[in-house]
């Protein structure tokens, strides 16, 4: 060890992590999983005083971290097994289990698509490991440290995926467990695909997830990511580099996990390239959801758009902050963001940044962001026509929402989020008295 | 069928009701005319639930029963209607899907058969081609860049949808073509019944020619100053609101 692992701890939680690194957690190489900790332990856990982190504050929060999850048991494979074979059959599975990618569950990859298993060679876990600048985000680079599996799945060049990558992180039947895991995707040149990953928590369960997207020049990649469930803590970072020509459209979902941060560094290092980034989150209880992203125009031409909605309910919190940097360049970038908000209790907080840092003079840019209530005038109007209160806020909320998903390509995909944001609201109709 | 009682209404303090008095009688069409702000939809608003206003006196009774504490919802399902005076657009909200969640709720709450979607569309189709209202129009989102005389027209279609028994017409004609105005008169006619009342609110005697009126009710600074005949309205008409610029104050 280069460093001593618990030089920076300052809090138990820290010191539990650093001892899980001195464990010899992790699955990639060594030396990424060294230098990764090595950038992790020179800054310790977010605080509010790191801008990005300002409204969640990692190192107060989180006092105690989980035992870390083992891996899944022939038990637990089987019943996962079970479920898979559930799944709609036209789209290609994959299960991450407690963290690890489990061998021979799910589809076999579709044509032009390989997938290795983190941690089963060096060769792949390099290829997961990019190095991120000694500047890397600390959750980012706890996740390089830590990460006990995942995936590098490889698309073929100019390979045209009919069907998604579905990745399924679910946990098995056990007590609260920490788990970090990472996903790599190289997408080749000139190919298309959708990936869409459902983050399932269980009640207590500690996750730090990373997506590595490596996206080849005239690349067409849409994103969904999927939070639900009752983790205690989801951090999920979405790290994409955008070659030439090449697009990504990301879309999050969240309407689960007590507290949540997902963070999105997305570069365009080619000119022309074409990012999308959008959003819905709908939170009740006493969830604190973060959405923080981070778009760096590094090369002329690129345009980037986020959208993004949030309707926070009960005592939860929503923070969004949207950065969007464009270097000197990047001429001729054009950017647009938007992030609403709609808060539906006097108790509901909703903290709301959108960011420009613009270092070159030919580029359009703009932004809004709004926290509001729903439309009184609207609501009137329905109720005039004899619609009960609970129904026309829901409507209204629909609408809402909706305007979000609408941006998510995939036509079934949109569906499914449809599905689940009407059930959000019909559950939350009916716990109201 | 509705009567209000020295109703006094207040909003953020400033009286704009004053005491206003009003009687309809099933099956009777009562005309009201007034100068602008003398307080007509703010009355239309605070029979039909609106929250924003104070109500500071008096009591609102629709067949015996005072409807002030009921919420909107519940005095739509009891038959009251308003025709906006501006619509209301919603943008993300189908036409369709409102309409078919305003029957639906309705018969719910009357504890009536839900429509089924077959008969739903049948008489959204029939009463859509009465009032001459584009198919089209109806796969909008609710009133989105529909134009003002659209607007109306989607007042007039919900009105016979819904099938009121009190339905209140807040400046229904204004932004209606000539023929447009014809086709929305004849909609209401056709409702007119002995078991229904409605309350029209106009600036014209125009509408007032197509949809004839029983009584017609003088409106300023927040009373009824005057009551009477159809021919009150071709009084006033010639000669304007001066006679009770002073008879509120
Ligand atoms: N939400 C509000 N806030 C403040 N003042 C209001 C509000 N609503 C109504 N008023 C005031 O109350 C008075 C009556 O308004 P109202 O709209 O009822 O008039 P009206 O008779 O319908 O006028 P018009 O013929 O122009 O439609 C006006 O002076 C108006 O400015
Ligand atoms: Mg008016």
């Amino acid at each position: 060890m280069t460093a001593h692992p618990l030089a920076a701890a300052r809090t138990p939680a820290e010191s539990a992590l650093a001892e899980q690194f001195s464990a010899g957690q992790g699955a990639l190489p060594l030396p990424e999983r060294e230098a990764a900790f090595r950038a992790f332990s020179a800054k310790g856990l977010p605080t509010r005083r790191d801008e990005a982190w300002h409204y969640t504050d990692l190192r107060q929060r989180l006092t105690k971290i989980a035992p870390p999850a083992d891996a899944p048991d022939d038990a637990a494979v089987r019943k996962a097994r079970a479920r898979v074979s559930s799944l709609v059959a036209d789209v290609t599975h994959f299960v991450i289990l407690d963290g690890r990618l489990v061998a021979n569950l799910g589809s076999p990859p579709s044509e032009g698509v390989s997938i290795v298993s983190l941690g089963e060679d060096a060769r792949a876990g390099r290829a997961a490991a990019p190095d991120l600048g000694a500047n890397v985000d600390a959750v980012l680079a706890l996740n390089g440290a830590l990460a006990q599996g995942g995936a590098v799945i490889r698309i073929a060049p100019h390979a045209k995926l009919s069907a998604p990558i579905e990745i399924r992180h679910w946990g098995s039947e056990r007590d609260a467990r920490s788990i970090a895991s990472r996903v790599a995707v190289e997408i080749g040149a000139g190919a298309k695909a959708t990936i869409v990953e459902y983050f399932e928590g269980k009640a207590g369960d500690q996750r730090n997830a990373a997506t590595i997207l490596d996206i080849g020049a005239d690349a067409k990649v849409e994103h969904v990511a999927v939070v639900e469930g009752e983790a205690a803590l989801h951090l999920e970072s979405l790290v994409a580099k955008l070659s030439q020509g090449a697009s990504l459209s990301a879309f999050g979902f969240i309407s689960g996990g007590e507290l949540v941060r997902r963070q999105i560094f997305a570069t365009l290092v080619g000119e022309n390239a074409k990012l999308a980034l959008n959003g819905l989150s709908l939170l009740g209880g006493r969830r604190h959801a973060d959405t923080t992203l981070l778009v760096d125009h590094v090369a002329p031409h690129g345009e980037s758009r986020e959208f993004f909605k949030h309707v926070v309910a009960d005592e939860a919190t929503g923070v969004y902050q949207g950065k969007v940097v464009v270097e000197p360049g990047a001429q001729k970038t054009d950017g647009g963001m938007k992030s609403q908000a709609i808060l539906l209790s006097p108790a509901a907080v909703m903290n709301n940044k959108p960011e420009l840092e613009i270092f070159a003079d030919d580029v359009v840019c703009g932004h809004g962001a709004t926290v509001g209530a729903l439309d009184r005038e609207q609501l009137f109007y329905l109720r005039a026509r004899g619609i009960p209160e609970a129904e026309a806020e829901a409507m209204l909320l629909e609408a809402f929402g909706f305007e979000a998903i609408e941006r998510v390509g995939d036509e079934a995909m949109r569906e499914i989020l449809r599905g689940k944001a009407r059930k959000w609201l019909a559950d939350r109709a009916e716990a109201k008295p | 069928m509705l009567e209000v009682k020295n109703l006094r209404v207040e909003i953020h303090g400033r009286p704009i009701l004053d005491g206003l008095d009003l009687t309809v009688k099933a099956g009777e069409v009562a005309a009201i005319m007034g100068p602008n702000g003398s307080g007509k939809s703010t009355l239309s608003y605070v029979i039909a639930g609106k929250e924003d206003y104070e109500v500071t006196g008096g009591e609102i009774l629709l067949d015996g029963e005072n409807i002030l504490e009921l919420s909107p919802d519940e005095r739509a399902a009891k038959g009251l209607f308003l025709a906006f005076q501006y619509p209301i657009e919603i943008p993300g909200v189908a036409t369709m899907t409102f309409l078919k969640s305003a029957l639906t709720a309705l018969a719910r709450q009357r504890g009536e058969k839900e429509p089924t979607t077959a008969d739903f569309m049948r008489r959204v189709r029939a009463a859509a081609e009465r009032l001459k209202i584009d198919q089209d129009m109806l796969k909008r989102p609710l009133n989105v860049g529909f134009s003002g005389g659209e607007k109306k027209r989607m007042e007039i279609l919900q009105m016979a949808l819904l099938e009121p028994r009190l339905a209140i017409m807040d400046e229904t004609d204004s932004g209606l073509d000539i023929d447009a105005l014809r086709v929305v008169a004849e909609g209401v006619n056709a409702l007119r019944d002995p078991k229904r009342a409605f309350l029209v609110i106009t600036h014209y005697q125009r509408l007032l020619n197509h949809i004839k009126p029983d009584t017609v009710h003088v409106m300023a600074r927040g009373k009824i100053v005057r009551s009477g005949g159809p021919d009150l309205a071709l009084e006033l008409e010639r000669n304007g609101y001066r006679d009770y610029a002073e008879a509120a104050a």
